[in-house]
């Protein structure tokens, strides 16, 4: 049993340690918001917060976030069901079409613009670019992450470094389970 | 049931609680072989769609496309809502069932009609529903056709024939001439008396009505919902807050999870194979040898796929082991270069005689094009949950094509199809991806090993690029003619395997003589439709060619095209448009280029100008220009989002997009060696709709085939280097 905190909720996981944290909160807690698109790390699909910081949970086990606390989509919207200033710009915009990828393009642009109040775009570039909307829509994320900005008016101060992701990259490429065709993994920072 | 035309008639019956149902079938002339044997006649295809009214004055629109980003969830209820001028805030949508709901006339009467039917219309009702169901079965969700054909032929003509009746039924109710009465936001008015009253109000006695003939549409100047901007689309709330379901999010009680592994080259064959490892992992249930792939099923995706990797696997040789993309192009030389020998081309398009007027002509020009095959690469990776039960089946998937599913597996395994439901899932992408069951078809293969267990079968991402039903790879040769003064005065252009839509290759142009012919060259890779299908191959060769006959004739490459189109008004319009916005003509920095592509697909012109950065050495796409006329854009901004979203699909395929073909397997296998167009890659795009007021085209996918064209061009503009292959490599 591996014990986490997900969305303010103490939970017990019953999974293997490496199971990745992305399996574990949708097979295990039927919390299917968060997507799995890649399980490399490639798409961004699979985005939760890890104490405040954006991750990729396909290549995340679920053993390096023990006693920690997970955030997905599902606990973005404020506790008395009032939707993000992100979900509500990206209403506003009419950012989603298929829809698949918008749960992780949410959490890295929660994930940015609480660390940076006023995005520039190369700051958007930075921040987004390791998120792929297959149907295209950067142009609305890049508006709604603007207009969120300029709504949003609570921000948490949010250290990040992607020291832990980098690191589990590293190790699903080098396990049996990885691609058997050498990798070059994207050298994007989840959050600048 | 309410007869009205030889070409449609009507169906009404009461909802429990005292509701109205209504459906409108209507049979426009279609003469495809499939159709015509579900016709009444030989020129009739039945098309149909319904609304419900409930007894809170609520309306329900019941729309038979899927929903995968291209709005047709929002679209659909907005043609119907304009002509039945319903209050749009109490609207809702269901998706037409694919499962038994639509199989058979009883279970489909249960869903449109829970609680008694009355039994004068007991029988229409039957007939109706079998003939809707055997329709949507061949008309899957593809070609932009929901606006164009659903929307268009059955929505506005459902809603305006349900406003009609309501009325005739207050009329008589109030004594009052139907004149008189008018509707507003699901409300009659009486005026002259005040009178007023929810539709809801009339809803029992609809049924005994007649409607007449033809219902009465609205004219565009008096659309309040159609062409309105303020209109959003219904499934976005649930796209972000997580609760939105894709076929990967259903959870069925007590599921299994199954991965899978296909042999690396297509066609195959699995001679033995030796799970044992595999089973011995925590978890894992069983190790499944589908003759064609294996699967494991466990407690888990991710034990699944831990285990799948222990599977020991023998395979019989396919003789394509060996083959390489190489040969493969060159055999598509060889099959084009034999079928002239031969003289045993098929002839596409022809006009005067090509032939001698290229021999004829002061200058000829000539260009050998390609481009590489091509994965869809959907968000989601393909995925299916299926549970047997006895002589049940049951599926939970995202379709394109839910009926024609539920015939696929009612026939590859046996079941009665009235015992085949298909549960459709929101598509988390389709571009032509899920229009082909061959998921659905390794799930319910698996799920036959746990009877009576629901197992999830989710591919991964590696398998799902390798085991896609790929664009195709083609070679397209050109030869061109032009005159003493620079007119262009003959075209010819061979290519090979040919699939749909049949204009694809064909121009707009006024060449006087012209000669469009293919040949087959069959490879055994798996062809599938890819957005827009073979509008976007032959939009970067035809487009790119035409580019380069104005540069012979030293022509500005707008003005060359545009003097072509002398015959073609609403093209040309489309074309300046494209021109206009993007300042056609004024000077870029060094190291800039401009590339105008124009093409017309399912109906709808796009004209697009590429804005591009050479400068720093690499390619860099600065900013997209797209004019396009769709007829009249029912919902603009959803419109302009399907344009968006078009370009930044076939820039991915111009910019990166290649599948190459190694030892007769696919090499690339996720997104570091499939790459697409990201955040930092993807250029502003301005969209400008033109309501030419024609008829209605679709938008899924127009916007797709002019981007590599435009951009090709405009990196010619730049660099005096012309690429003829897909994708642009500086």
């Amino acid at each position: 049993m591996i014990e986490i905190t997900v969305n303010n909720e103490t939970v017990n996981l019953d999974v293997e340690p490496d199971t990745p944290l992305l399996w574990a909160v949708r097979e295990q807690l039927n919390l299917t918001g968060t997507k799995f698109g890649c399980g490399l790390a490639q798409c961004g699909a699979c985005t939760m917060h890890l104490d405040g910081k954006p991750i990729r949970t396909c290549v995340t086990p679920v053993s390096v976030v023990a006693g920690r606390s997970v955030t997905t989509i599902e606990g973005v919207a404020h506790p008395d069901g009032e939707l993000h200033a992100v979900q509500k710009a990206w209403i506003e915009q009419q950012v989603p079409q298929c829809g698949y990828c918008q749960s992780g393009q949410i959490m890295s642009a929660v994930a940015l613009l609480a660390n940076n109040p006023a995005p520039t775009d190369d700051d958007i570039d930075v921040a987004m670019s390791g998120n792929i909307c297959r149907c295209g829509m950067y142009g609305r994320i890049r508006k709604a992450i603007k207009q969120a900005a300029s709504m949003s008016s609570q921000r948490s101060s949010i250290q990040t470094d992607d020291a832990v992701q980098k690191e589990q990259v590293d190790r699903i490429l080098n396990s049996e389970t990885g691609p058997d065709i050498p990798v070059e993994v994207r050298n994007e920072p989840v959050s600048s | 049931m309410n007869k009205w035309s030889r070409r449609a008639f009507l169906t009404a019956g009461v909802l429990a609680g005292g509701g109205l149902i209504v459906g409108v079938a209507i049979r426009p002339g279609n003469r495809t072989p499939e159709l015509a044997k579900l016709m009444e006649k030989s020129d009739e295809v039945l098309v149909n769609a319904w609304v419900k009214l409930s007894p809170d004055n609520r309306v329900t629109v019941i729309v038979p496309h899927v929903e995968m980003g291209q709005g047709a969830h929002t679209a659909m209820p907005m043609m119907l809502a304009e002509d039945m001028d319903v209050d749009w805030d109490t609207l809702s949508i269901e998706e037409a069932p694919a499962h038994e709901a639509y199989v058979t006339s009883d279970i489909a009467r249960d869903f449109a009609l829970p609680g008694k039917v009355p039994g004068i219309i007991d029988d229409t009702i039957k007939g109706a529903f079998i003939k809707i169901s055997q329709f949507i079965d061949l008309q899957i969700t593809g070609g932009s056709y929901s606006v164009r054909a659903t929307g268009v032929r059955s929505m506005r003509v459902a809603g305006a024939a349900v406003r009609q009746l309501l009325i005739q039924t207050a009329a008589q109710t109030w004594n009052v001439p139907e004149s008189q009465i008018r509707t507003d936001k699901s409300f009659l008015f009486h005026d002259r008396t005040g009178r007023s009253a929810p539709y809801v109000d009339f809803a029992s006695q609809v049924v005994e009505q007649k409607a007449s003939n033809t219902p009465e549409l609205k004219p565009p100047s008096e659309f309040n919902i159609i062409g309105n901007n303020d209109i959003q689309r219904l499934d976005i709330p649930a796209k972000v807050d997580g609760s939105a379901q894709f076929g990967v999010d259903v959870i069925v009680p007590g599921m299994k999870y199954a991965t899978i592994k296909a042999p690396a080259v297509f066609g195959s064959k699995i001679k033995k194979i030796d799970g044992s490892a595999a089973l011995q992992k925590n978890g894992v249930h069983a190790v499944v040898n589908l003759g064609d792939a294996v699967a494991v099923i466990s407690d888990g995706y991710w034990q699944a796929k831990k285990a799948i990797a222990l599977v020991k696997i023998e395979l019989e040789e396919t003789g394509y082991e060996a083959l390489n993309t190489a040969e493969m192009l060159d055999k598509f030389r060889a099959d084009l270069d034999l079928a002239v020998l031969n003289g045993d081309e098929i002839e596409d398009y022809v006009s005067g005689d090509a032939r001698n007027a290229l021999s004829a002509a002061s200058l000829t020009i000539d260009a050998e094009y390609s481009v590489p095959y091509l994965a869809h690469a959907t968000m989601e990776p393909m995925n299916c949950t299926a549970l047997i039960d006895g002589d049940t089946l049951r599926v939970w998937t995202g379709t394109q094509n839910p009926l024609g599913t539920r015939n696929a597996l009612a026939k590859e395994f046996g079941f009665e199809p009235h015992k085949v439901s298909v549960h459709n899932q929101y598509l988390g992408g389709g571009f032509g991806r899920r229009a082909t069951p061959d998921y659905p078809i390794q799930a319910v293969k698996i799920a036959q090993e746990m009877p009576g267990v629901p197992v999830k079968l989710i591919w991964s991402r590696e398998e799902d690029t390798q085991h896609d039903h790929y664009r195709q790879a083609m070679v397209s040769r050109f030869k061109g003619g032009l005159d003493v003064n620079g007119a262009a005065i003959a075209w010819e252009n061979q290519f090979h395997e040919k699939h749909e839509p049949v204009e694809a290759p064909d121009i707009p142009y006024a060449i006087p003589n012209k000669l469009i012919h293919y040949t087959d060259s069959p490879t055994h890779i798996p062809f599938g439709p890819w957005r827009s299908v073979d509008h976007s191959i032959h939009a970067f060769f035809t487009e790119s060619f035409i580019d380069e006959m104005a540069v012979a004739a030293g022509d500005d490459p707008y003005e060359f095209r545009r003097r072509l189109l002398r015959d073609q008004p609403r093209i040309k319009k489309v074309l300046e448009t494209a021109a206009k916005m993007a300042d056609w003509g004024r000077d870029l920095p060094a190291g800039w280029g401009r590339g105008i592509a124009l093409h017309s697909s399912f109906g709808t012109v796009v004209a697009q100008v590429a804005v591009v950065d050479v400068s720093g050495g690499d390619l860099k796409v600065d900013k997209v220009y797209c004019a396009a006329d769709p007829g009249y854009a029912v919902s603009p901004d959803g419109f302009t989002a399907q344009m968006e979203s078009g370009i930044i699909f076939g820039l991915t395929a111009a910019l990166y997009g290649d599948i190459t073909i190694e030892n007769g397997a696919v090499k690339q296998s996720n997104f570091h060696d499939y790459p697409m167009v990201r955040m930092n890659t993807a250029p502003e795009i301005e969209v400008r709709i033109i309501n030419s007021g024609e008829k209605l085209g679709g938008g899924g996918e127009p916007g797709t085939p002019p981007i590599a064209p435009a951009v090709a061009n405009a990196v010619y503009a730049a660099t005096n280097k012309r690429f003829r292959q897909l994708p642009i490599q500086l």
